[in-house]
């Protein structure tokens, strides 16, 4: 699944992938459960809570993916959110890594359909660096830390992204030139 | 943002709104598992690793303890509140805000127990070498932020 345009074979092998994973994590839960029933179960509450906390970001989630796969065309999203898009892709893929809610794991679908549709990998890797920028939680951050440390390191969070987008975009290129 | 309904090869390409959330459902069922796997791996990850767990790695050497921030962060996942919580109880019992703010930036930008999710949807190369990156600028970002604090101070 790295690039839109690979086969079945290694599409099917990733879609398996995800289950062979999810056995393998079943297994380890089993398996600690034998030596260490409270602690395994207590990990099983936890993921329940996880799980359930996630539910409304899954859900808009796939609202997203369908609104994408409706109204995006690759033509759009190549000139707005495209290697070469320059200052324009870089401020939303860093706004929209901000803005957005909940784990990023829950995103990596939504980002594999943009890539689809031509959104550069640099942008993709400069969203999921400007998640961890937290808008909600940065009172918090400021308490424990005070204002001038947490606006430093937010200012140097958004430059270290566009740094990594960069860097990842000519990597990936390299790739995609051998 | 729409398209004339026809391609370059006088296919439609315009899906109607069902044939869309058909698909979006269909990719996402296929990356649930995976999520469902990272979820599990996340609880695992707080039954198990215990605040004195981590407090107890660092050795009082400044830039080894950045390196072993930024190492314990990428290793750990949960709520970013959890990494300020502990990066302030770290800092109390006298660790340095180097390895402190590396660990809370590796917490958030390296996602290690995520990996195989990122990989499988992502593609393998483009999430080892964003993660790697991650670490790297953990290291950079914590130790640039405290060089700028200490100038402005």
């Amino acid at each position: 699944m790295n690039q839109g345009g690979e086969g079945r074979g290694k599409k099917d092998k990733s879609d398996i992938s995800g289950i062979v994973f999810l056995i393998s994590i079943t297994v380890l839960y089993v398996l600690l459960y034998l030596v260490l029933p409270e602690k395994t179960t207590k990990a099983l509450n936890a993921s329940g809570s996880v799980f359930l906390s996630i539910v409304p970001v899954l859900l808009l989630v796939i609202f997203l993916m369908g609104f994408l796969n409706h109204f995006l065309r690759p033509k759009w999203v190549r000139k707005h959110l495209g290697e070469g898009s320059g200052a324009k892709g870089w401020s939303l893929a860093i706004a929209t890594g901000i803005l957005s809610h909940g784990p990023i794991y829950i995103w990596f679908p939504v980002l594999k359909d943009m890539r689809e549709h031509g959104m550069g990998n640099g942008l993709i890797a400069a969203f999921i660096y400007n998640r961890a920028i937290k808008l909600p939680l940065l009172p918090v951050m400021i308490y424990y830390f005070g204002l001038l440390f947490v606006s430093v390191l937010m200012v140097l969070m958004v430059a270290a992204s566009i740094v990594q987008g960069l860097v990842v975009e000519r990597l990936m290129d390299a790739e995609r030139m051998q | 943002m729409k398209g004339n309904g026809m391609n370059g090869n006088g296919k439609k390409d315009n899906p109607s709104l069902g044939e869309s959330y058909f698909k979006a459902v269909k990719s996402f069922s296929k990356a649930l598992p995976m999520l469902i796997g990272v979820v599990l791996l996340i609880g695992l990850f707080n039954a198990f690793i215990t605040k004195e767990m981590i407090a107890s790695v660092f050795t009082g050497n400044t830039l080894g303890d950045t390196f072993v921030g930024a190492l314990i962060g990428s290793l750990t996942a949960g709520n970013p509140i959890t990494s300020y919580i502990i990066g302030g109880e770290l800092l109390d019992e006298g660790v340095s805000l180097f390895a402190v703010t590396s660990f809370m930036v590796a917490w958030v930008t390296v996602g290690t127990i995520q990996l195989p999710a990122e990989a499988a949807i992502l593609g393998k190369r483009f999430a080892v070498i964003r993660n790697a990156l991650s670490f790297i600028f953990a290291i950079l970002v914590s130790i640039l932020t405290v060089a700028i604090m200490g100038v402005i101070q």
